[in-house]
């Protein structure tokens, strides 16, 4: 019998029945515009109302500091590219870390190339940014720091609380792209001092095209879609209402079970990175060993490449991802792998595992019976790798 | 977004290895992706009779060695450099645009090995 497991969680999850319920009445049944004054109108306002009020609870904010978007890049090009046209007046300068979702990265470099100077602040080998880095960075033009909650790739946290603590003191806006942290870790807009939040529903079982960006009251931000005047006057377009529905029952589900899911998750990853440390020479784990998301897996195989591994896995029913650059198709291995310090051969090696909570002990099981094996396979194909009796050598 | 060919060199690869006193090795790395390709030659009267290769890459680098070796071997030193990464490719049923670059790696490894070859023939010749 084939399996089929899906460890590729921090890509994008499956739906939840209990979200997918709540949607459907919103296709075909209650199809009404929110902007309407008619009941069918006020029928959709009641719905996102409410998944707004779902989502601000769970971040500690007020109903009227969330705005629905179109996902979480949508979120991060807001956030940046607004603060940067509505306060350009005090200065253009914005600081982030080498190893933000391209989503943030690519924003900064196109405001780079329209007059903005942005710091892109390195990290440790485990992939966290340093709070005294942020604070040295910050300059008297510096209006916005935009740093991740939660790393894609290997699953580190930051020190969000103390990163905003500084920008709090220092006057300068904070963003953070939570949309690998939010359904996973508490979030205190007010506590942290975050002043903008990016999050996207099909991370945490909601559905796709659909996120929320987070904006701290009296915040200075200009629009990047014009029209309608959805969104109070700051998002136009006709909003994606069952979407927008899905995400606020998708959300309150994480949190309502998010200690206990989080336990089963770390359990399992625990499980996973110590039986590959025990059952194969030569790896390591990339991320913080503690300080990680509760689903990440981020190990680098020496001597084997990573599309080669993905490929075994997935003939093997083994669904994962990887930042080699071959996998990709660009020439690079992640910059990610690399800002932590790897060389590009060993971050070609590299293999994410992340896991959800429909993921069992059958399935890691699975995974540290298949895995060494293929793992056997490919180094005995590599130049990089000499097998000896009795032992392997390496060159 | 693979052949069912390349699929299959991928899995089952021919003459994986190394020849043990070989009468010409290429090695090359392709720089822009890291990836390294090793092949190794026996030759007699300038016929390839035996071959076999190592690579650190890709499905796609590993099939493309794999049916690069099964092409070389029988074949006459000038048969052999007159096989193109394209013809690799061909005999694999085609491969996604983004991995072309990796046969280019096979025909150089070749080149490489039948050069590695030539130049030891000719310090024989020469002594
Ligand atoms: C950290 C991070 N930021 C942003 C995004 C983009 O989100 P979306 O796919 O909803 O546009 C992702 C998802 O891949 C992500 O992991
Ligand atoms: S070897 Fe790098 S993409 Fe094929």
């Amino acid at each position: 019998m084939k399996r089929s497991i899906y460890l590729d969680h921090a890509a994008t999850t499956y739906m939840k029945k209990e979200v997918l319920d709540a949607m459907i009445p919103y296709f075909s049944q209650n199809y009404g515009n929110p902007s309407s004054v008619h009941s069918f109108g006020r029928e959709a306002r009641k719905a996102i109302d409410k998944a707004r009020e779902q989502t601000a609870k769970v971040l500690n904010a007020r109903f009227d500091e969330i705005f629905f978007t179109g996902g979480g890049t949508e979120s991060d090009n807001w956030a940046i590219k607004g603060v940067a046209l509505a306060n350009q007046n005090k200065g253009k300068h914005i600081i982030t870390s080498a190893i933000e979702h391209h989503a943030v990265l690519y924003t900064c470099e196109f405001l780079e190339k329209n007059g903005f100077e942005v710091t892109y602040l390195p990290v440790d080998s485990y992939g966290m940014v340093d709070p005294q880095d942020v604070e040295k960075a910050i300059r008297p033009d510096t209006i916005l720091v935009s740093i991740m909650f939660a790393n894609n790739e290997i699953g580190t946290i930051q020190p969000i609380k103390e990163i905003g603590a500084i920008t709090k003191e220092k006057g300068v806006y904070f963003h953070t792209d939570a949309v690998q942290a939010v359904g996973h870790v508490d979030i205190d807009v007010n506590d942290m001092n975050i002043d903008l939040l990016s999050l996207s529903s099909h991370k945490f079982y909601g559905p796709k095209g659909v996120g929320a960006l987070y904006v701290r009251k009296g915040t200075k931000l200009t629009p990047i879609f014009h029209g309608g005047a959805q969104e109070r006057n700051r998002r136009a377009g006709t909003e994606n209402i069952p979407g927008i529905i899905g995400l606020g029952k998708a959300i309150e589900l994480a949190y309502e079970n998010m200690e206990e899911n989080n336990k089963h998750l770390i359990r399992l990853r625990d499980k996973l990175i110590n039986g590959i440390m025990d059952r194969i020479d030569n790896v390591r784990l990339n991320g913080h060993p503690t300080l990680r998301l509760p689903g990440n897996v981020n190990m680098s195989f020496e001597y084997i490449e990573g599309e080669s591994l993905l490929l075994s896995l997935d003939l093997k029913g083994i669904a994962a991802s990887s930042g080699s650059a071959c996998t990709s198709g660009s020439l690079d291995p992640s910059h990610v792998l690399l800002a932590i310090g790897l060389s590009h051969e060993i971050a070609h090696g590299s293999l994410r595992m992340t896991l959800g909570d429909e993921n069992t002990d059958e399935d890691i099981d699975y995974v540290l019976e298949v895995l060494p094996q293929i793992v056997r396979r490919l180094r005995e194909m590599s130049p990089l790798f000499i097998q000896e009796k009795g032992g392997c050598q390496y060159v | 977004m693979y052949s069912e060919k390349v699929m299959d060199h991928f899995m089952n690869p021919r003459n994986v290895g190394e020849i043990e006193n070989p009468d010409g090795v290429g090695e090359v790395g392709n720089a822009k992706c890291g990836d390294i390709m090793r092949i190794s030659l026996k030759v007699e009267n300038d016929v390839i009779v035996d071959v076999k290769f190592k690579t650190f890459g890709c499905g796609a680098a590993i099939a493309t060695s794999s049916m690069a070796t099964e092409l070389v071997k029988g074949k006459t030193i000038d048969e052999a450099l007159a096989i193109t990464n394209k013809a690799v490719a061909d005999a694999l049923d085609g491969l996604p645009p983004v991995k072309m670059h990796c046969s280019v790696l096979a025909e150089e490894a070749i080149r490489k090995a039948i050069e590695d070859y030539k130049e030891k023939q000719k310090n024989k010749v020469g002594v």
